[in-house]
């Protein structure tokens, strides 16, 4: 447990340092967000409906992002060598390093979605569903991309690679992330169901995941 | 025991090769004849009352559909194949199958959008069912790119294999979207509780479309399966012939995966 316990503060405290790249998903996502009112012009009724699918994107994408650096810096320094080897179950360890990548890269975009919110004109119910849903959310989105971050680190491939094996799989999140908002804002659909699938679908990744990413660690790396 | 003994015997490509081209002829020929029949029963069959000659676009949809679940499935057997018992096989298989996948994938896509013109008056609705299969056509995608981006083929089956078993959930949300959720789409209505609401002037052409089609698949899995073996065995030798260039003096290290493929 203790060893668990220090690889996910070690995680954390790599990701938040310099070099680490964790708050750039933040700068990112602030970023992307600016982006559509140029694209779809700065009609405010229109961003307000938008609102929350350009939230939830720019949170897809900025999680997609960071997800490369998962393992990558473990591999090529050896420490993911020593992971696999310990004596701690590699699934746990996988979990783990999941969890403080989404304390350290998921949390901070949470963190910013008021603040983002505001720019696209949503209100106070709106811009709290949405970081509601992406609350619940976020942790499914890190959790299926890590078995890509698995698998992009075991082939020696990365970026768009990665993207087109983790997108196709959280598809589902983004529907009923984006489904739960929609609900909270004008839905006829109460905000709960939705939000409850969404809570299962996260539940049934944060199982799924290390599972998978430790399967694919484990025959993959030599 | 006899099934677990086949499949052993089976391990040896050798014998697979020598077996598949026996089979093999056999199985086209009888293909040929059943998608000829079922063709000429769905072009016989009669019209529907609402949906008038359309109805015949569902003898090429709906196998087409049936087998675009059922070949991931199919890499899903053999993906624990390459993951719990190493069976040289499986790899191959799984590789193979993948592209055969996504054809059926599109053509039930292409089908469907054709079909769903006059019908529901749109090429293309984000519903449930149509969306979940438009995923399981992405993800088929990527399986491919996965294969290609990694020159080492057993590495690459691996990494595909924990990919497919990953993927195989989305088939059970295919399978039942149409129940889950009130999509556009009808749900089932040949394999569901309480029998078939198919008449029977359309059940059977649709019958003998899909065992067609199963067959159709197997003929070019099998195919399929023995070019790969055999384009293994060209590079494996193409690549000990590169190193007898390289390094006379070793040509006894040859590579590793002469038969192994």
């Amino acid at each position: 447990m203790s060893a668990l316990a220090a690889l996910i503060r070690r995680d954390i405290r790599i990701a938040l340092r310099a070099g680490g790249g964790a708050l750039i998903g933040v700068l990112f996502f602030l970023t992307v967000t600016v982006l559509m009112p140029f694209a779809v012009g700065p009609d405010l009724a229109l961003l307000s409906r938008l609102g929350p699918a350009i939230l939830w994107l720019g949170a897809l994408l900025a999680s997609l992002l960071t997800l490369d650096r998962l393992f990558t810096a473990d591999h090529e320094d050896g420490s993911l060598d020593l992971i696999v080897m310990s004596r701690t179950p590699l699934e746990l360890a996988c979990a783990a390093k999941a969890l403080a990548h989404w304390i350290a890269a998921g949390l901070p975009l949470i963190v910013a979605t008021p603040v983002l919110g505001l720019l696209l004109n949503l209100d106070g119910t709106a811009t709290l569903a949405v970081a509601a849903t992406l609350l619940a959310g976020t942790p499914a989105l890190t959790f299926t991309g890590m078995i890509g971050a698995a698998l992009a680190v075991t082939l020696h491939r990365g970026g768009l690679l990665l993207a087109v094996l983790v997108l196709p799989l959280s598809i589902p999140v983004l529907i009923f992330g984006v489904a739960a908002s929609q609900a909270a804002i004008s839905g006829p659909l109460p905000f709960g169901t939705p939000f409850s699938i969404l809570c299962a679908l996260s539940l049934a990744c944060l199982v799924i995941g290390p599972f998978a990413a430790a399967a694919s660690l484990r025959h993959g790396l030599d | 025991m006899k099934l677990t003994e086949t499949l052993t015997d089976l391990a040896n490509p050798t014998r697979f090769l020598a077996l598949t081209a026996r089979i093999l002829p056999w199985l086209v020929g009888v293909t040929a004849i059943l998608l000829a029949i079922g063709l000429y029963q769905s072009a016989m069959a009669p019209d529907d009352y609402q949906q008038g000659a359309t109805v015949k676009i569902m003898f090429i949809h709906v196998p087409n559909a049936w087998l675009s679940m059922f070949v991931w499935g199919v890499m899903s057997v053999a993906a624990l194949g390459t993951l719990v018992w190493r069976h040289p096989l499986a790899d191959v298989a799984a590789k193979a199958a993948a592209p055969i996948g996504a054809a059926f994938t599109f053509l039930a896509l292409v089908t469907g959008s054709l079909w769903g013109r006059p019908m529901w008056g749109t090429y293309w609705e984000w519903d449930a069912r149509l969306t979940s299969v438009l995923i399981l056509f992405l993800m088929y995608l990527g399986l491919m790119a996965l294969w290609r981006a990694v020159e080492d083929p057993s590495r690459a089956a691996r990494a595909a294999a924990v990919l497919t078993l990953v993927g195989a959930i989305n088939i059970p949300i295919i399978k039942f979207s149409v129940d889950w959720w009130n999509t556009l789409h009808q749900p089932a209505s040949v394999l569901r509780m309480g029998g078939s609401t198919l008449d029977k002037a359309f059940l059977w052409p649709l019958l003998v479309m899909a065992i067609a089609f199963s067959l159709l698949f197997i003929t070019l899995h099998l195919a399929a399966m023995r070019n790969e073996i055999l384009r293994r065995r060209v590079r494996s030798l193409q690549m000990m012939q590169a190193s007898r260039v390289t390094f006379t003096s070793e040509t006894s290290a040859g590579p590793k995966e002469i038969g192994a493929a």
